[in-house]
């Protein structure tokens, strides 16, 4: 018995001393990995100056960005301006700081929000044939119609805010997301994992959640980075046309509306608010493919 | 063979088992509906104790059976008596506890492991699931249990594309034995490993067996292994159970000419003896369209005018033999 207790207690502490070497182990090689990752670390980057620019950019830059000053108008970037100003004497700088908040939060919340409800749907539809139909044809005829198009119809409808922005935005891309998921879904849920276990007695919602879901997290990591990118490029694009975010409030899309009456005159005002976007869009892309490869378990070698 | 002795305890009842899958048939308007009889009246019994073996061509329903009775199919008609319950009449709460019982390790030890979780948890899962002890005794009997299945404690941490076959089929068996299960139905737990593994994971699972009393309900279709391991063995042939026997019986002394021609194809260790070898003729026949009468007289070597048209019956021919065929009429 004495022994047994001993012998016990000695497998315990190579137990314990196992899993701190291989924890050790772990985080060196995952820390190396992440840095060894170009897309997770250029994209990262890119994503975090942006976010900073939107946290605290507002706060550094030094004049209003609702405060016209008719005398500064059009001002090409110089000294004064660093970036210049616009039609009505505004500082560009601080408004595109301003916009990075609006722009951002638009393309946050929006991809939170598709991913969340295009993932119970697609996992619902994957795994309840009979609400498969129904929630997949509803996506169908949502898919049909082109996305800006069916957003500036909400947006009309709904009246031009920032929420009914990202309202708009959500139902617009929730499809996409739900598709996604279902057919990842539909190809575990015949592994014979879940099989084994459904046979062990688990209930289904663990099934879904716990099993069913963390698998299909790989390409809804890379479709919400799209999503977030896409949902920028679209609310610039509601912007633009004069269906998103209202005036005055500034978004890259507005700023960029404003200045395609003046691109002959003042470039600054489509060329600085443009790179934002296009920056955006690509550290997002990034940083989405750069992902997929690191949660991968097959490549954490 | 301890069981002979002691008296038999019935811990698993299948009666009338029927799992007939819909096919969709052809024609603008789904033609007519015609049905895979992929299990056929498969009637048995699992004494409390044993291994039983099911041994078939591919295709002869014998997994079908044992997804049947863990109700990872539904079952078209028949009863499967656990304890004197119908598990075919369980639902929720007590189909939970049931399946707790009876467990089951399946043959793709590849995909039957979950790629996005440690080893650890995969194991826990079950504690988990059905509320067994404190969360923080889990490790403890999961670390257990990987000792006593032959793995190593920091496996724990691993993910399933660390192991090979073998390896994961130990875990395989250990997410089984981890709830206490009282039955285990092994659907061809070795087929998908190489022949040195075999035997170490068939020798593991007789080991268990004496270790936590355990009942098998053994699938396979390569009779040397089955032979090894069972007590008993049914042969099924096109989703019928066509002989049953006790293991000696059945190799001793194969009745039905099925099982005749299935011993007769097992390779012998000195291929210089002589010994007479049935050949079967012709293909298994579609289970969507089973010959009438005897479902083997277009290939058997003994058929008769009878079989083509009455279906034989179960009978016991001798201590606890039963064979369905006319030649023992």
């Amino acid at each position: 018995m004495h022994v047994a207790q001993e012998q016990d207690k000695l497998l315990k502490d190579e137990f314990i001393l196992a899993k701190k070497r291989l924890k050790r182990h772990q985080k060196k090689l995952l820390f190396r990995r992440l840095i060894r990752n170009r897309g997770i670390l250029f994209g990262g980057i890119i994503m975090v100056l942006l976010t900073l620019l939107a946290v605290f950019g507002p706060i550094f830059v030094p004049y209003d960005p609702y405060e016209m000053v008719v005398t500064d108008r059009l001002m090409a970037p110089g000294a004064q301006h660093f970036l210049g100003t616009d039609n009505f004497g505004r500082d560009l700088l601080t408004r595109m700081a301003y916009g990075a908040r609006v722009s951002l939060s638009v393309g946050l919340s929006v991809s939170l929000l598709a991913c969340f409800f295009g993932m119970l749907i697609g996992l619902l539809a994957s795994y309840f044939k009979a609400l498969d139909n129904v929630l997949m044809r509803i996506c169908d005829g949502l898919m049909a119609i082109p996305g800006v198009l069916l957003a500036i119809a909400l947006v009309a409808a709904l009246g031009p805010k920032m929420e009914n922005v990202i309202l708009a935005l959500t139902i617009v891309f929730v499809p996409n997301v739900a598709r996604v998921v279902r057919s990842a879904a539909i190809v575990i849920r015949e592994e014979t994992y879940i099989e084994a276990i459904r046979a062990q007695g688990a209930k289904t919602w663990r099934i879904i959640v716990l099993h069913i879901a963390p698998n299909t997290v790989a390409p809804l990591i890379v479709q919400a980075s799209f999503i977030f990118a896409d949902a920028i490029i679209t609310e610039a694009a509601l912007s633009f046309l004069g269906a998103g975010i209202p005036a005055p409030d500034p978004s890259w899309g507005n700023i960029l509306h404003d200045g395609k009456v003046f691109i002959f005159n003042a470039w600054w005002m489509t060329v600085f608010p443009g790179i934002l976007i296009v920056l955006s869009v690509f550290g997002l892309n990034l940083l989405g493919d750069g992902i997929r490869d690191y949660i991968d378990p097959h490549t954490s070698k | 063979m301890l069981q002979a002795e002691t008296e038999k305890k019935v811990l698993l009842e299948v009666q009338g088992l029927k799992k007939y899958f819909p096919v969709k048939g052809l024609g603008m308007f789904g033609g007519t509906q015609q049905y895979v009889k992929a299990v056929d009246d498969v009637s048995f019994t699992l004494y409390e104790g044993e291994t039983f073996g099911l041994v078939g061509e591919s295709g002869c329903g014998k997994s079908t059976t044992g997804r049947t009775i863990m109700r990872l199919t539904e079952p078209t008609e028949g009863k499967a008596v656990y304890r004197n319950v119908d598990i075919f009449g369980q639902s929720g709460k007590q189909l939970r506890k049931t399946r707790e019982e009876i467990q089951m390790v399946f043959q793709d030890p590849y995909s039957s492991l979950n790629p996005r979780k440690r080893i650890g948890s995969t194991l826990q899962e079950p504690l988990i699931v059905h509320k067994l002890g404190q969360r923080k005794d889990h490790t403890e009997r999961v670390m257990d249990i990987m000792q006593k299945v032959g793995l190593q404690l920091d496996h724990f941490y691993r993910f399933p594309h660390e192991f090979s076959g073998g390896q994961r089929q130990r875990i395989g068996l250990a997410r089984a034995l981890i709830a206490n299960p009282k039955l285990i139905i092994c659907d061809e737990p070795v087929s998908a490993l190489d022949v040195s593994i075999q035997s170490q994971i068939v020798n593991l699972l007789q080991r268990m067996q004496k270790e936590f009393n355990l009942t098998y309900l053994f699938i396979a279709h390569d009779i040397s292994v089955v032979r090894h391991i069972s007590d008993r063995i049914g042969v099924m042939y096109l989703g019928k159970m066509v002989e049953t026997a006790p293991t000696d019986n059945l190799i001793g002394k194969p009745l039905h000419p099925y099982t005749q021609a299935l011993l007769s194809a097992v390779p012998m260790p000195n291929p210089r003896i002589k010994r007479e070898r049935i050949t079967l003729k012709g293909e298994i026949p579609s289970p969507l369209n089973p010959p009438s009468g005897c479902v083997f007289h277009t290939r058997c070597p003994f058929v008769m005018d009878k079989c083509k048209t009455v279906q034989p019956l179960n009978k016991e021919v001798g201590q606890d033999h039963f064979v369905a065929c006319h030649l023992y009429d």
